[in-house]
């Protein structure tokens, strides 16, 4: 503080700022410790024996179930990614028939649990007994739809439905504007959704889709229903053999944990590489 | 000698609200025309009507010899394809009021976006002519640069640039300085000047009169969507017939 040059008021160039203490703050940095100390008490004393945990964390099933998990994932968030995107293109057409293909495929798929569209993508076979095309060949229902591909298409179907709403958000966040400059300089609708509109909706469709794969990492668990073994069926199929209920679901519990925590990072990176050239930097 | 463009009788409607009656306006090739008017008289909308950003509801549009949006065959119109209308729309060059950068790109690939993905050139040598662009319009440092690290004036600059780089027969401003501070208006006039010198066919909405007064081969002036008067800049600026293009100018230059 500089002194005030003719003035009664008091010099306090030579004060000392003091702190302000935040007692609140530390109370409740006690309340907390304590809460969680005595959760690690009860976990501890608990009927929990780790060796058991550390036993199968690495066990060869868990991992085959932890990279059908992570595997599965990916790919039915990637068609889900593609479809929404297909699905927020036609809602946004000028094409009244396209646009009604969008919004009943998301009413649909939007409207029905996800458990109940894959239990029914998985018993296809009791509609369609033979799938197939004319002129290409048929085969039988049962020997396609395999837990994977029905827990693929149940997932990504599903997701596109929910993802074509956050693309659609991205696409009207992007200035009018820029669909005519690219018109201006003869670009066709597709070619300036893919160049230019796409590119700068990235930036808004980013976040709201890292939060739509962690869920989809978790959604993948549903699928033990339909018999595919992602890494809580693994966990289950071991403790109905040995009885370890809940050591098996902490090891399942601390992949999950492992895999929406290596996410977040990419995720970050990702926002860097679509944040070019908005104000403030590259 | 066959106009560049031909404006014959377009009429567009928004709802109830008639934003251009019975507009007709020639432009042959190498003249600059400004159009002038009062805000709402329909100036934009006739602007992008030439390139097909706004379909009149009726009249027709003649670009070079070729009627815009529709093939005339047997005593019939048919509609083109949307790809035969963006082939149409690299005829002619339009530079925005708000600029209209793509934000995502350096100033470099925004002047190559449309070279490399509509006209297929290879991008080695889209790149060279958009350096020489660059350096047309005095930037040539600014290349690498975003937009957001631009002035308004270089942005314009390099939005004129970009619609250079399609080797346009034409080209279209809808008021491209009246975005801009005012000490960055007279970097973007510069390079307009110096295009029409070129040569350059130019269609320009304008509330700059010093601009058109100096450089245009015609003013327009357009009053609630209808040309009220055409002529040379002295005619039209100095001495107007109209009253209403007399009051629209001494307002303007009150
Ligand atoms: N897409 C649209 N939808 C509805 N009305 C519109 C649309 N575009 C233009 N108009 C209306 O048409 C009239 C003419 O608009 P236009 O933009 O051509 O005027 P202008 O002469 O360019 O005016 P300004 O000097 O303000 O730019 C205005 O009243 C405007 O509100
Ligand atoms: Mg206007």
């Amino acid at each position: 503080m500089a002194a005030v040059p003719h003035s009664d008021l008091p010099d306090l160039s030579d004060h000392v700022v003091v702190r302000r203490m935040h007692w609140g703050r530390w109370a409740a940095v006690a309340v907390i410790l304590l809460l969680l100390a005595s959760l690690a008490r009860a976990f501890a004393v608990g009927q929990i024996e780790w060796q058991v945990v550390g036993q199968f964390i690495t066990a060869p099933t868990i991992l085959s179930g932890l990279l059908n998990t992570v595997v599965m994932a990916v790919a039915a968030m990637a068609l889900g990614i593609m479809l929404g995107v297909v699905a927020a293109v036609m809602r946004m057409s000028s094409n009244p028939v396209l646009q009604g293909v969008a919004l009943g495929y998301a009413w649909l798929f939007r409207g029905t649990p996800i458990i109940l569209q894959l239990l029914l993508w998985f018993n296809l076979a009791l509609i369609f007994p033979t799938i197939g095309l004319p002129g290409i060949g048929w085969v039988r229902t049962v020997d396609v739809m395999t837990p994977a591909f029905a827990a693929l298409l149940g997932l990504a179907i599903n997701q596109g439905a929910y993802t074509s709403e956050v693309v659609r958000a991205g696409m009207l966040s992007v200035d009018v504007g820029q669909y005519e400059a690219a018109k201006a300089i003869g670009m066709t609708r597709l070619r300036a959704l893919r160049r230019i509109v796409f590119p700068q909706a990235m930036r808004v469709v980013i976040p709201p889709l890292g939060n739509e794969f962690i869920g989809m990492v978790k959604l993948t668990s549903l699928a033990s229903v339909i018999q595919f073994t992602e890494i809580l069926h693994s966990a289950q199929n071991i403790y109905y053999a040995n009885a370890h209920v809940i050591e098996l679901l902490i090891v399942a519990a601390l992949w999950y944990l492992l895999v929406v925590s290596i996410l977040t990072p990419l995720q970050m990176l990702l926002e860097r590489r679509f944040s070019r050239g908005s104000a403030g930097g590259r | 000698m066959r106009p560049l463009v031909s404006l014959v009788r377009l009429n567009k409607s928004f709802g109830d609200f008639r934003a251009l009656r019975d507009v007709s306006l020639d432009v042959a090739a190498g003249e600059v025309v400004c159009i002038i008017g009062a805000s709402g008289s329909g100036k934009t909308t006739l602007l992008r009507c030439v390139n097909q950003l706004v379909e009149p509801d009726s009249g027709a549009i003649w670009v070079d010899g070729e009627l815009a949006g529709y093939r005339a065959a047997q005593g019939r119109l048919h509609r083109l394809s949307e790809a035969e209308i963006a082939r149409q729309r690299r005829a002619t060059g339009m530079v925005f009021q708000r600029f209209n950068l793509f934000p995502h790109l350096t100033a470099l690939g925004n002047i190559t976006e449309g070279p490399v993905q509509v006209l297929r050139q290879p991008r080695a040598e889209a790149e060279a002519e958009a350096r020489a662009l660059l350096a047309r319009v005095g930037l040539a440092e600014k290349a690498e640069s975003y937009p957001a690290q631009l002035s308004g004036g270089q942005q314009q600059r390099v939005a004129i640039a970009r619609a250079l780089a399609m080797k346009p027969r034409l080209m279209l401003f809808d008021e491209p300085t009246s975005a801009l501070d005012p000490e960055l208006v007279g970097e973007v006039l510069a390079v307009m000047r110096e295009l029409a010198a070129s040569g350059m066919t130019m269609i320009v909405v304008t509330h700059e009169l010093g601009f058109a007064r100096e450089v245009a081969d015609r003013v327009v002036f357009m009053d609630h969507g209808v040309i009220i008067e055409t002529g040379t800049p002295a005619e039209v600026l100095s001495a107007p017939r109209e009253a209403r293009t007399q009051a629209f100018i001494s307002a303007v230059l009150a």
